[in-house]
């Protein structure tokens, strides 16, 4: 019968903690292949304005256009007024064809047709800006647009 | 002097280093989802092509100028009224034409949810935070009035299987679906127009 009965010691075992780093390094990869690190080097301001009658944004087939004013640290040098991002630097309206074109030319070549331009606008713009900006595209014939949103609605809290 | 076994490096502080990476990654990754208002803008017209003739009974106006504020069909009105003002209009049925129309089929309103027109007029100077909030609110409306056919012909909404399909989430036959929603989208076509900016003081 003494087989059966064990001892018991007081004290508990230690955990294994041996297989802690595989863990720990298996949520690091999956984070290092999650992030994205930010293509653009944002130039303008970006309070986007809200919405909630949103769909999502296809990254694959969008080129994105920034607008607002330069923020703070290069406000200095551009002024306050509305201006256009493409890519990394400012585009002038005359210009934002030829940046376009360009931006395009770096999807894949069989999305290249369904492009949809993702318009980034800070909420304190002025809509003739992107009316201006609109004009343009209608000429480049690429009329899907989406209007970038934060999610939320503050109708009706003012 | 003979050779000596190489000790072994102590791996007990891997999982320190590990974690002290993990907690960057975790603080520097922002899941970004861009989301926002889809559109189309209309293709370019030929200068000389006379523009369709449309009953003004049948185009609801909205006008927005330089300091925010609305005026739709000559009235004044608050932002929070847009919505049940949009779907007042569409959901008219004016004519008797429009069998589900639940509207108050005012002969001075819109004739049909097919005809129906709205067109937004914005100054340049106006921000683009209210137009943003004038588009999503007219969405809402059409999102709305979507909702309530999909849900008396199939018994769900429109909006939620449309997200359901956009993520990929769909269960069931999504060919049957899409088919299904296009009946519902050519019940209450979009038709939001856009006019030409007008500049302060005209």
């Amino acid at each position: 019968m003494s087989k059966f009965t064990k001892k018991k010691s007081g004290e508990l075992p230690a955990v294994n903690t041996a297989s802690l780093p595989d863990i720990v390094f298996m949520l690091l990869f999956f984070f290092m292949v999650v992030t994205v690190l930010r293509k653009d080097n944002l130039l303008v301001k970006q309070q986007l304005p809200k919405a909630d009658q949103v769909e999502k944004l296809k990254k694959d087939r969008s080129v994105f256009i920034y607008a607002g004013k330069p923020s703070s640290r290069y406000a200095e040098k551009y002024g306050t007024e509305g201006k256009i991002q493409v890519g990394d630097k400012f585009t002038d309206v005359s210009a934002l064809k030829a940046a376009l074109t360009e931006q395009r030319s770096k999807l894949l070549p069989e999305l290249q047709s369904s492009v949809v331009v993702a318009l980034k606008v800070d909420e304190e713009t002025n809509t003739g800006l992107v009316t201006d900006i609109k004009e343009k595209l209608r000429e480049l014939n690429m009329v899907k647009i989406i209007y970038i949103a934060a999610s939320g609605n503050d109708v009706g809290k003012n | 002097m003979g050779r000596r076994a190489t000790p072994e490096v102590n791996a007990g502080s891997m999982a320190d280093i590990a974690f002290l990476l993990l907690i960057f990654f975790l603080v520097t990754t922002t899941i970004e989802k861009d989301k926002g208002i889809a559109r189309q803008l209309p293709p370019e017209q030929p200068e000389n092509i006379d523009p369709p003739k449309l009953k003004e009974k049948n185009i609801f106006i909205v006008n927005v100028n330089k300091s925010d504020q609305l005026l739709v069909e000559d009235n004044l009105m608050n932002i929070i009224d847009l919505r049940l003002a949009a779907i007042e209009f569409l959901d008219n049925g004016g004519d008797g034409s429009c069998t589900f129309c639940k509207g108050k089929r005012d002969p001075a309103s819109s004739d049909n949810p097919d005809k129906a027109i709205i067109s937004v007029q914005n100054d340049r100077e106006t921000s683009y935070k209210t137009y943003i909030q004038v588009q999503n609110e007219l969405v809402a409306a059409y999102s709305f009035l979507r909702d309530r056919e999909s849900q008396r012909l199939y018994g769900w909404k429109f909006t939620e299987v449309k997200r359901a399909l956009g993520e990929g989430s769909y269960l069931g036959n999504k060919d049957a679906a899409q088919e299904k929603m296009k009946t519902i989208q050519d019940l209450f076509p979009m038709k939001l127009s856009e006019a030409e900016p007008k500049t302060a003081g005209q």
